[in-house]
């Protein structure tokens, strides 16, 4: 036998690129021309109405914020209903299962796929932005760098969750209990200072305004609202406690 | 056998009437599957949050960096400018999902028109029931959300009792549509296209800043698209701004409502009746 | 190259496997026999390495399925009783995806996949979609998946359950050839005949336990006659307790069934001409060697499919 030429979650990765090849054209679509026409709406539409925010026009302080709200739905987006059918009726992971392959490369396999397309779809974005005139800074290099965090943060928690469910119906109350609350209330299109004192807290908790706030300091050059480490110490510990959590529930539901 | 036979024949005897009846028995098929789990129920009630949830984040948050709004000489907090607008919005999507996403899972996977079929529900009675159930979906959404609109000072009694059925006919345009494109669907990935379609309308139908804002050729193509329609119409009666140019919108929708159904019925007697 | 002894395997308060003791070896067709229920598919989990014993030894390769089930996977060829093909990827990708699963090079996993195709008879489907195969094609590319890492084993959860006659006649045939190569086999089924034409050996399963073990000639011999006459008798269905109870003492053995009554003999036309002698009119009369079958209702007192 010629083992060992390739690492179990690279094969994974594969599985998933070649599906994708198939699939990309639509996916175009969702992952660059929406957050492109969001900007152009909010960022140019509204913003014409907004003199500015935090010293810089709309549409600059805009732009970082969509930056990472893409990201943040794409990779909550791709590991919901195709983790679920992989388990449930492509059955994917049993055959996986009947291989080398162990529930942690599977979950590896998905991350390292998801950090693909999130990247792909930042760095087009960026340069579409960029033509806009809405870049300020040379530190934006780092917004890759902070997008894919925030998607290891915010897939691997969900994809623990699609393991744990039996009905897609749980993912349409992610969505709107979850997702888009978090999309609109992170700081993407206002400053999560003009929330009710009450509410904030829970902006602080979730991933999302911890990337808006790394990547917004990024492409405007100026300080994020808490130290750097302390932001990249909320996604790191989400990213962590989540991946191991997914591990754990992909090994229960294919052991039984 | 027999019993597919039989139920053949009678169908062919009714095909050219429509029966309340059996239009009811496809609605009751959809309040069936209500009780048949909580989570159906969950997510039909909370889709309802989502365009309340986007009236708070982008016309109160965004509406503070905004502040007041000048439209055709009158002025109104931002607000009450984008909520009219997310009433229209909320009234296509709970159609759209209903019609688009839910039917044509029922045609491929879950078959279940080809159980109905062997009955002698018709095709075209199929498509009456889905878009009725879709619209009072759309109805009650957007229902909930005037009194919400109300409560909050952004529309009065007499605004939201006169937009009310507007909101009904936006359902009801959306949905034929919806089924029509149901119809047309290969496969999940096309899913992909007709949210981008959803949203772009979304973001530029005058729903977050006056389409003459736009430049010229926008604008032109933006009174094309149907949500444009929609949300004009709503906006008129929410504010109570009567004019002329709202018979013009309420046609528009009303010319959706008979396309649509027309071809969806088409559709359906070919994809369902091989 | 699987060795089991006392193994039991437990859901909560039900046991599916109730202690049972099994050696397989190489090169061997070795068949699990046993109706739906029976703990077959619970076993069969067990020996690929899915699901831990809850108690008893198993070895497989001569490794602990717990600690080394990631070695042992690699050598194991799995085909499970509901296909999980991917239906997005091609009929070839299928296999090269696969192959990737236990680390082939990518060269390595096409030039496979080919010869994979050819044996299984699908080289000139190799473009197409999975969606659009028949059921019998969609389980000869299981099978073909299964084989990708040429594995020491291969096992087969009810291979042939739901195809049609044709599909499984040609399904035999291409499983008889991987036997004819030395593959060693191991299948589970509730089809007699399946388990007739493909096994060198097996246990018939009952219940979670092991109620038979042997060759299906040796246990047609032990547990069966030559030939079973079966006869119908136009009020049997109410009667055919009635018509044993007067076929006493022909052959060794009177089993009235709901809808006939069966004779053990090793001389089946004896036997029929002593029915007649005796005055009775069956409607319909049936001489057959006898079969599994035959040994799965006496062992169980009951039918294995009904």
């Amino acid at each position: 036998m010629a083992m060992g030429t390739v690492h179990p979650s690279i094969a994974v990765l594969e599985r998933h690129l070649t599906l994708y090849r198939r699939l990309w054209r639509a996916s175009v679509f969702s992952s660059f021309v929406l957050p492109v026409l969001f900007v152009v709406s909010i960022g140019i539409g509204v913003g014409g109405y907004i003199g500015s925010v935090q010293g810089v026009d709309y549409l600059s302080w805009i732009v970082p914020g969509v930056v990472a709200s893409t990201a943040f739905q794409m990779a909550v987006g791709e590991s919901t209903y195709s983790v679920l059918g992989d388990f449930k009726w492509v059955r994917a992971y049993h055959a996986m299962r009947a291989t080398p392959v162990r529930p942690n490369d599977i979950v590896t396999g998905h991350l390292l796929y998801l950090l693909f397309r999130v990247t792909t779809a930042v760095l087009a974005f960026l340069i579409v932005v960029l033509l806009f005139g809405a870049l300020h800074s040379p530190w934006t290099v780092a917004v890759p760098l902070v997008c894919a965090l925030l998607t290891v943060a915010a897939a691997a928690p969900v994809m623990a969750f699609a393991a744990s469910i039996e009905s897609d119906s749980h993912f349409a109350l992610l969505f709107r209990f979850v997702v888009i609350p978090s999309s609109l209330f992170s700081g993407v299109f206002f400053p999560v200072e003009q929330l009710p004192a009450l509410v904030r807290p829970v902006a602080y908790v979730s991933p999302l305004w911890h990337a808006v706030e790394l990547c917004r300091s990024a492409t405007l050059g100026v300080a994020p609202p808490w130290p750097v480490a302390a932001h990249v110490g909320c996604l790191l510990l989400w990213a962590v406690a989540g991946t191991v959590l997914a591990a754990y529930r992909f090994r229960r539901r294919l052991e039984d | 056998m027999l019993t597919t036979l039989a139920a053949r024949r009678s169908g062919r005897i009714t095909r050219a009437g429509i029966s309340p009846a059996r239009v009811g028995a496809v609605i009751g098929r959809n309040v069936g599957a209500l009780r048949s789990g909580p989570s159906y129920w969950v997510v039909l009630v909370s889709g309802f949050f989502e365009p309340l949830l986007y009236l708070l984040s982008i016309g109160v948050g965004v509406g503070a960096l905004v502040g007041d709004l000048t439209v055709g000489g009158r002025t109104m907090s931002y607000a009450a400018f984008v909520a009219p607008a997310m009433l229209a919005v909320s009234a296509m999507s709970g159609a759209l999902a209903e019609t688009t996403f839910n039917v044509f899972f029922k045609i491929k996977y879950a078959k279940t028109y080809e159980a109905v079929l062997a009955t002698p529900v018709r095709p075209m009675e199929i498509a009456f029931g889905e878009l009725a159930w879709a619209t009072v979906r759309g109805s009650l959404y957007t229902g909930i959300f005037l009194g919400v609109m109300v409560a909050l000072g952004l529309a009065s009694v007499g605004g939201a009792l006169a937009a009310f059925p507007a909101t009904v006919l936006v359902s009801l345009a959306f949905g034929a549509v919806g089924l029509a494109i149901s119809t047309l669907m290969r496969g999940w990935q096309d899913f992909d296209l007709l949210t981008t379609g959803q949203f772009a309308l979304f973001l530029f139908s005058g729903t977050f800043s006056p389409v003459h804002n736009y430049p010229a050729w926008m604008e032109v193509l933006i009174q094309v698209t149907p949500l444009y329609h929609a949300v004009e119409l709503v906006r008129g009666l929410c504010l109570g701004t009567y004019e002329l140019g709202l018979v013009g919108h309420a046609a528009y929708l009303i010319a959706m409502v008979t396309a649509g159904l027309w071809f969806a019925a088409r559709r359906m007697e070919r994809l369902l009746c091989r | 190259m699987i060795f089991a002894r006392d193994l039991v395997k437990r859901f909560g308060d039900f046991t599916a496997v109730k202690g049972i003791d099994v050696e397989v070896a190489p090169g061997e067709a070795f068949g699990f026999l046993g109706p739906n229920g029976a703990g077959k598919s619970s076993t069969m989990r067990m020996i690929s390495c899915v699901s831990a014993p809850t108690s008893g030894e198993l070895r497989i390769l001569g490794m602990d399925p717990v600690r080394d089930g990631t070695k042992i996977r690699a050598r194991l060829g799995v085909c499970p009783q509901l296909d999980n093909l991917d239906p997005d990827l091609s009929v070839r990708e299928n296999l090269t995806t696969y192959a990737r699963y236990f680390g082939l090079s990518r060269a390595e996993g096409r030039r496979r996949a080919d010869e994979l195709l050819e044996f299984v008879q699908l080289s000139d489907r190799a473009g197409s979609m999975v969606e659009p195969l028949s059921g019998g094609m969609k389980r000869r590319l299981t099978i073909a998946r299964a084989m990708i890492n040429e594995p020491d084993i291969v096992l087969l959860d009810e291979p042939t359950t739901g195809l049609d006659p044709q599909a499984r006649h040609l399904l035999w045939e291409r499983l008889f050839r991987l036997k004819q190569r030395g593959t060693t086999l191991v299948l589970t089924t509730h089809y007699m005949d399946e388990a007739e034409q493909l096994c060198d050996r097996l246990v018939v399963m009952d219940g979670g336990k092991i109620v038979a073990e042997g060759s299906p000639r040796s246990l047609i011999e032990t547990y069966s006659t030559a030939e079973v006459v079966e006869l119908r008798f136009p009020d049997g269905l109410d009667f055919n307790a009635d018509y044993a109870a007067k076929l006493g003492g022909i052959g060794e053995r009177v089993d009235p069934l709901p809808d006939r009554v069966l004779l053990y003999a090793d001389d089946g036309d004896a036997a029929v001409a002593e029915v007649q002698r005796r005055g009775l009119v069956p409607s319909s009369v049936l001489v057959r060697r006898s079969t599994l079958e035959d040994v799965f209702l006496h062992l169980t007192g009951r039918t294995l499919v009904d």
